[in-house]
């Protein structure tokens, strides 16, 4: 076990060299939907029980099941009324138990990334190659649902080995949705290719919000106001990301729709200086225009460890 | 039980040990600081280093890890408070001209010294903040295991301070001279091991509105009080109560405070500002209100630990 993971070198946010988003924008803001499938009978994970309790859990998974039979296509429509294109964090069994959904989503032209197969099936003990076959069921399964080679991932239910991100790096995806360190893209020391750090944030996603801190409907919507306004006047200086995770079993209820709402209007009313933008169109707009000038400044600011993560330098 | 549980050998008047006397509010001198100044406010920034693979040896810091190993979503969600959050603090701080303490955790120093060097050249004072949240002083460590720690984190402090480029630390200036234990916990040795190595103040002990010399074995130290109630930790994140509602908090506090003026003097008010908390995007807001109401308010100042330790130190 290590102290750090050593997936990325320390950046102080004050003085980076500027992001621009595509047209000048100021701020890339996306959604990110996770349409998952939690099972009924899930087996255990030595290192973590899947529902609270017993196992079933009837009141926890029908209330997932409210989700997908009755939440996302709200959700949906609430998008496309703001001309908003959803990225998908994907429990891709859910191509083979709900293709309606799947379809629903690619008529909208929306991308699809990974979160594992099912959110009940967790990474610990996972050995490499079982790691690996979770991302080549995922990338096929995607593939033959909607012809989309996935570029991104978030691990099931934010469970990670140390060689997660490694993999993912090594199968050709761009990015990660697992790090919270920041406001801004970030490279990642990963022993191949270019991962890329995407800001997803905990800190305004609906299970934050909602199922942990039980904040009310009105607050979401001030916080998520607050948090945009924030991140927009700092993308003068320098681009900034904003995302938005969901989950339609919390904030597709009746009772929360309308706040949601307001946030998305105030969001949209910018759209001078917002690039409404997926998960990969970011991710590959920072690889090809700043990933070099980052992993320049970076290394200029003399604090690098070396290695690559949980390989310390 | 055994019978020495009904047996009660402090029972006398006053405290139950020897680091302080026992003094009601109104026996206690009143205090006057600089400039007129009714009400000082601390702002303390903790900078915390919380390790992948905590031992959570004799209890688990409070923000430490939750989820099996490797639990990247705790360690990056703390990171982000050094990387991005404590910027938006100081660009608070710097544009209401306020100076605050950032009690940093040693390993902080060691693995992110640009942060402590920026920190330095705006004017704010460093204080100590033990190694790391891992590294709790408790009463499970001998006096040599507690003095190795206390000696590793100034030490490395002082190593840092030696790479600047510029003089930042001048001539017959002390670097660190406060500290803060991590999750506040000591065992009965922490403070004289403190004042073994100089430090002059602590940030552990609430026990009173004003700063408290305390005596330890090798001499006093004072206590500057910090607020477990209106930190941010507890009010915004373990409570979860709005940021509107902690500026209000803050602002009946102070006023109640200016209030007692006449009878009790001068008073202070200790404030935690966690960068991971404190520092959010939706959060700073908060921040910025509170500095532009401290500063609008006469009677209101906000002062370094070490500038209250001083007048403290004058006063007693």
């Amino acid at each position: 076990m290590h102290a750090t993971p050593n997936l990325y070198d320390y950046w102080p946010y004050a003085g980076r060299p500027k992001i621009e988003w595509p047209g000048r924008k100021k701020l890339a803001f996306w959604v990110a939907p996770n349409i998952e499938f939690y099972e009924f009978m899930p087996p255990t994970n030595p290192k973590r029980q899947p529902w609270p309790n017993a196992i079933p859990n009837v009141q926890q998974y029908s209330q997932r099941d409210f989700g997908n039979r009755v939440g996302h296509l709200r959700l949906m429509e609430l998008l496309d009324k703001y001309n908003l294109r959803g990225s998908v964090s994907l429990n891709v069994a859910l191509c083979d138990h709900h293709p309606e959904i799947i379809e629903d989503c690619i008529k909208r032209n929306w991308e699809f990334f990974s979160h594992g197969i099912y959110n009940t099936r967790y990474s610990y003990g996972l050995t490499p190659a079982q790691e690996q076959a979770v991302l080549d069921d995922s990338i096929r399964t995607v593939e033959a649902a909607t012809g989309q080679r996935i570029r991104g991932y978030l691990a099931p239910a934010l469970t990670h080995t140390e060689d997660t991100l490694d993999l993912i790096a090594e199968n050709d995806f761009w990015y990660s949705c697992d790090l919270f360190q920041d406001d801004q893209p970030q490279p990642l020391k990963t022993k191949t290719g270019k991962l890329v750090s995407l800001p997803y944030s905990l800190e305004v996603n609906d299970v934050i919000t909602y199922s942990v801190m039980g904040f009310d409907p009105d607050r979401y919507t001030d916080i998520l106001k607050r948090h945009f306004d924030q991140l927009l006047l700092e993308g003068e200086k320098s681009g900034t990301v904003m995302c938005i995770p969901l989950h339609a079993y919390l904030v597709g209820q009746p009772h929360r729709m309308k706040p949601f709402e307001d946030a998305l209007k105030h969001i949209c009313a910018h759209s001078d200086d917002v690039w409404f933008a997926t998960g990969k169109e970011i991710a590959k707009h920072f690889i090809d225009n700043y990933w070099d000038q980052s992993m320049a400044d970076i290394a200029a600011r003399g604090v690098t460890t070396g290695g690559t993560g949980f390989r310390h330098g | 039980m055994d019978k020495s549980y009904l047996e009660y050998p402090k029972r006398a008047y006053g405290q139950d040990h020897d680091f302080y006397e026992w003094r009601q509010v109104k026996d206690r001198p009143k205090l006057a600081w600089d400039n007129g100044v009714k009400v000082a406010i601390n702002l303390i920034i903790p900078l915390e280093f919380f390790p992948l693979n905590p031992s959570g040896v004799p209890f688990k810091h409070p923000g430490a890890m939750v989820t099996p190993y490797p639990d990247l979503r705790h360690f990056t969600v703390r990171d982000y408070g050094n990387r991005v959050g404590v910027f938006r603090i100081l660009d608070a701080l710097d544009d209401a001209d306020v100076k605050a303490t950032f009690a940093v955790n040693g390993e902080i120093a060691k693995r992110y010294p640009p942060l402590i060097e920026t920190i330095k050249s705006a004017g704010h004072e460093i204080a100590a903040h033990g190694l790391s949240t891992d590294h709790i002083h408790h009463e499970g460590l001998s006096f040599e295991e507690e003095q190795t720690l206390v000696n590793q984190t100034i030490d490395g402090f002082n190593d840092i301070a030696r790479g600047w480029p510029s003089p930042k630390v001048e001539d017959g200036e002390r670097l660190i001279r406060g500290w803060l234990s991590p999750a506040r916990n000591q065992s009965r040795q922490t403070l004289g091991c403190l004042r073994d190595e100089d430090i002059d103040y602590c940030l552990d002990w609430e026990m009173d509105q004003v700063p408290v010399q305390m005596e330890t074995f090798c001499g006093p130290i004072m206590g500057i009080p910090l607020s477990y109630e209106l930190s941010d930790f507890t009010l915004l994140h373990t409570r979860r109560q709005t940021e509107e509602s902690w500026l209000k908090q803050i602002q009946n506090a102070t006023s109640l405070l200016a209030e007692e003026h006449d009878r009790f003097g001068s008073q202070m008010l200790g404030l935690t500002l966690t960068p991971y908390i404190m520092g959010q995007p939706f959060r700073i807001w908060a921040l910025r209100a509170l500095l532009k109401h401290i500063k609008k308010t006469e009677g209101l100042e906000v002062f370094r630990a070490r500038d209250i330790a001083d007048q403290a130190w004058r006063q007693s």
